[in-house]
């Protein structure tokens, strides 16, 4: 049995919001949860995000936003992933992000939005169930 | 404070009681281990004269107006005048919050706080790549002079005072009031308002940064300077941490994070030759008030004592308005819950009270909706509603610093201030808030502290009514606000409009004079005034500081 590497996920900040108390946190519970993290830092394009998250051959990103553009900047991600052939990274998200956008990004291809409130044990518990290691996957 | 023979009765009378308790508790148990606020601050079951037996009643509490001001900086604080009720609010359109203003104005509001959107407050226009998406989103959009001018259509700046959360261009949008000012026959040095103009704490905390430190910092300085010279009235930095404490820092790190940030500021106006009664007046401070009610009561005591302090001892001041710090609270952002979001009007009430009780000089209560997208209107009222039920119903105004003698919130106010003491000591011993900030001190710090907090909710010990304690599933709809994507394209055909008609080759003299200006050392802000009432826009002006100082990028430390 070939030895599974870690879960890699990319914690992204898209876009020029600056509230990044959630994405530090939830960044950390993965690196205790015992997933490779890597956090982009604020201040994000989609293109950046995309491009480091392929160079860095991650499993997942994690997008982040509180100010409002998230329907923009998330669809934009999904967008760049299919242009460059890596659709099987998958997208998640989460803050403020009312109930019909949650709606509209799910049916995009985000596979989950977790809003606030949200216990850093129950995204972590989420990220196990539904994100394997690109590489083992492609094995199959 | 009490007589040798008081104080050994107590001390019997506290044994005895101590062992009471002790079998008390052994025999029924108690609701948890450790009673602790919600920073983490272990707190005792009683406190006596005990624990305030050191207190000498001038050194530490003494009369309000007078130092070390813990009670509070005017002699007869809101016997005289309410605090000012001052509701932050911006969105979409420079219209749009026109009519905002002038609704809050006509509800009984008595001053304006602007919010900006995204765009503004990084320095972009409405038309850069980077603000698709976000102009207009979580405040108003604000491109040139042409836009301010809406924004303060009708409503006469000679007699309300604007408080403008804008830090990176902040010096450009004082530009732009000054110009407005003018425009409608209201000279400079009778405007009044606030500028948040903090960069410091925005290295910290709140991660709107444009330029690297030290040119950020010569900006500021610019802004003191002139302001000192040319607009009396205005305050220059509101030294905030509230952005600091919503990062996820406990109080004591709020307090002294932004004691330690006002310490670097003195000290670079006083670098550039400034007295420190010249400008000292003019800073104010902005803090946040949490949901742990006699812990933030006692922060904001424990805060004027040690600005006195600071002031007096480490600066020499002499004015005592140098010495005293006033200071605008907001409620906690943080603590409200997207969850039974009407339970968020009692959080902000309590929090509303926390402030007043504090001896705060202005406050913005949120609204019950701010979780979930921008305020409502209605939302917005009740949050207003909210302040005046404490100013007019309560009867918490009628006297000054009622909690003082407080056992309790004097021993804790000592405790606030000796271990922000502790950590301005640390911070000094860095060299000085910048080499801190350098070094990723405080983010550390505070990314430390919003884990373990976080963990605590998460592990049900720290309790969220509605989030982790009484759960329900039925949720009580919301109205919410939405800001449609036709704005920021309105917004982007005005400035484009703008940019035809203004005459461009004077543009272009101005932004070369205030290349020249930046590279040479010269104050900024006469340059500034000249660019934007030639319509130059933020992020032209901004474009230039970028070419002159570079940009500063997140290290990114969790």
């Amino acid at each position: 049995m070939s030895q599974e590497r870690k879960v890699r996920i990319m914690v992204g900040k898209p876009g020029l919001d600056g509230h990044d108390r959630g994405a530090k946190v939830i960044a950390r519970g993965f690196r205790d949860a015992g997933f490779e993290v890597i956090y982009t830092g604020l201040h994000q394009t989609p293109e950046q995000i995309v491009s480091a998250a392929i160079q860095e051959d991650v499993d997942a990103i994690g997008l982040s936003s509180l100010a409002g553009a998230h329907n923009r900047h998330f669809l934009e991600v999904l967008q760049l992933l299919k242009e460059r052939g890596a659709e099987d990274i998958v997208v998640f998200g989460g803050g403020i992000i009312p109930e019909e956008d949650i709606v509209r990004l799910k049916q995009a291809g985000v596979k989950e939005i977790f809003t606030p409130g949200t216990p850093v044990e129950h995204t972590v518990q989420w990220v196990r169930q539904n994100i394997r290691p690109r590489g083992s996957r492609q094995k199959n | 404070m009490f007589s040798e023979k008081t104080m050994a009765q107590v001390r019997e009378m506290q044994e005895t009681w101590n062992r009471k308790v002790e079998d008390h508790r052994c025999a029924y148990g108690e609701r948890r281990e450790r009673f602790t606020t919600i920073s983490g601050q272990e707190i005792r079951a009683l406190y006596t004269p005990l624990d305030i037996r050191e207190h000498d009643f001038q050194e530490k509490i003494g009369f309000p107006g007078q130092y070390p001001y813990t009670r509070g900086v005017q002699p007869n604080m809101y016997r005289g005048r309410l605090w000012t009720m001052r509701m932050f609010a911006g969105m979409g359109t420079a219209e749009e919050t026109n009519q905002r203003f002038r609704y809050l104005l006509s509800q009984g509001q008595t001053g304006l706080s602007v919010a900006f959107d995204m765009p503004t407050l990084m320095g972009r226009d409405s038309d850069d790549p980077l603000s698709k998406g976000e102009v207009g989103k979580c405040g108003v959009a604000i491109d040139t002079l042409a836009d301010m001018e809406v924004l303060f259509k009708e409503i006469p700046l000679d007699r309300v005072t604007t408080s403008m959360t804008i830090n990176p261009p902040a010096s450009i949008l004082l530009a732009m009031y000054i110009a407005v000012a003018e425009k409608q026959g209201v000279r400079k040095d009778l405007i009044g308002g606030t500028i948040q103009n903090d960069m410091l704490k925005e290295f910290i905390a709140q991660k709107t940064f444009m330029l690297p430190l030290r040119p950020s910092m010569r900006i500021i300085v610019d802004t003191v300077e002139y302001c000192t010279r040319e607009v009396p009235k205005w305050n220059t930095i509101s030294i905030s941490g509230y952005h600091i404490r919503e990062a996820g820092a406990t109080a004591v790190q709020e307090l002294a994070f932004t004691l330690a940030d006002a310490i670097a500021y003195v000290e670079a106006c006083a670098e550039r030759g400034l007295q420190v009664d010249e400008f000292a007046p003019r800073l104010s401070f902005f803090f946040d008030s949490h949901m742990d009610f006699f812990e933030e009561i006692a922060k904001f005591r424990a805060a004027r004592r040690i600005w006195a302090q600071v002031m007096k001892e480490r600066f020499n001041a002499k004015d005592p308005r140098s010495c005293t710090l006033r200071f605008h609270t907001q409620t906690a952002g943080c603590s409200l819950t997207a969850q039974q979001p009407y339970n968020n009007v009692v959080r902000t009430t309590l929090e509303a009270l926390a402030a007043v009780l504090g001896g705060t000089q202005s406050l913005h209560t949120n609204s019950l909706d701010e979780v979930l997208a921008l305020p409502s209107q209605e939302a917005a009222t009740i949050a207003l509603r909210t302040q005046q039920i404490i100013a007019e119903e309560s009867g918490v105004a009628n006297t000054i610093d009622p909690l003082a003698g407080s056992y309790f919130v004097e021993a804790l106010t000592d405790e606030m201030e000796e271990k922000a003491w502790a950590y301005i000591r640390k911070i000094d011993e860095l060299g000085g808030m910048l080499r801190a900030i350098e070094l990723g001190y405080p983010q550390k710090e505070i990314a430390e502290a919003a884990y373990t907090y976080q963990r605590e909710v998460d592990s049900g010990e720290r309790v969220l009514v509605g989030v982790n304690k009484f759960v329900t599933d039925d949720q009580l709809p919301v109205e919410i606000l939405r800001i449609d994507e036709e704005r920021e394209n309105a917004q982007v055909r005005r400035l484009r409009e703008l940019k035809r008609q203004r005459d461009n080759s004077l543009v272009r003299r101005k932004l070369e004079e205030l290349r020249k200006a930046s590279e040479n050392g010269q104050n900024l802000m006469p340059h500034i005034l000249d660019a934007v009432k030639a319509y130059a826009t933020l992020q032209e002006i901004c474009d230039v500081w970028r070419g002159v100082f570079g940009e500063y990028r997140d290290p990114g430390f969790f």
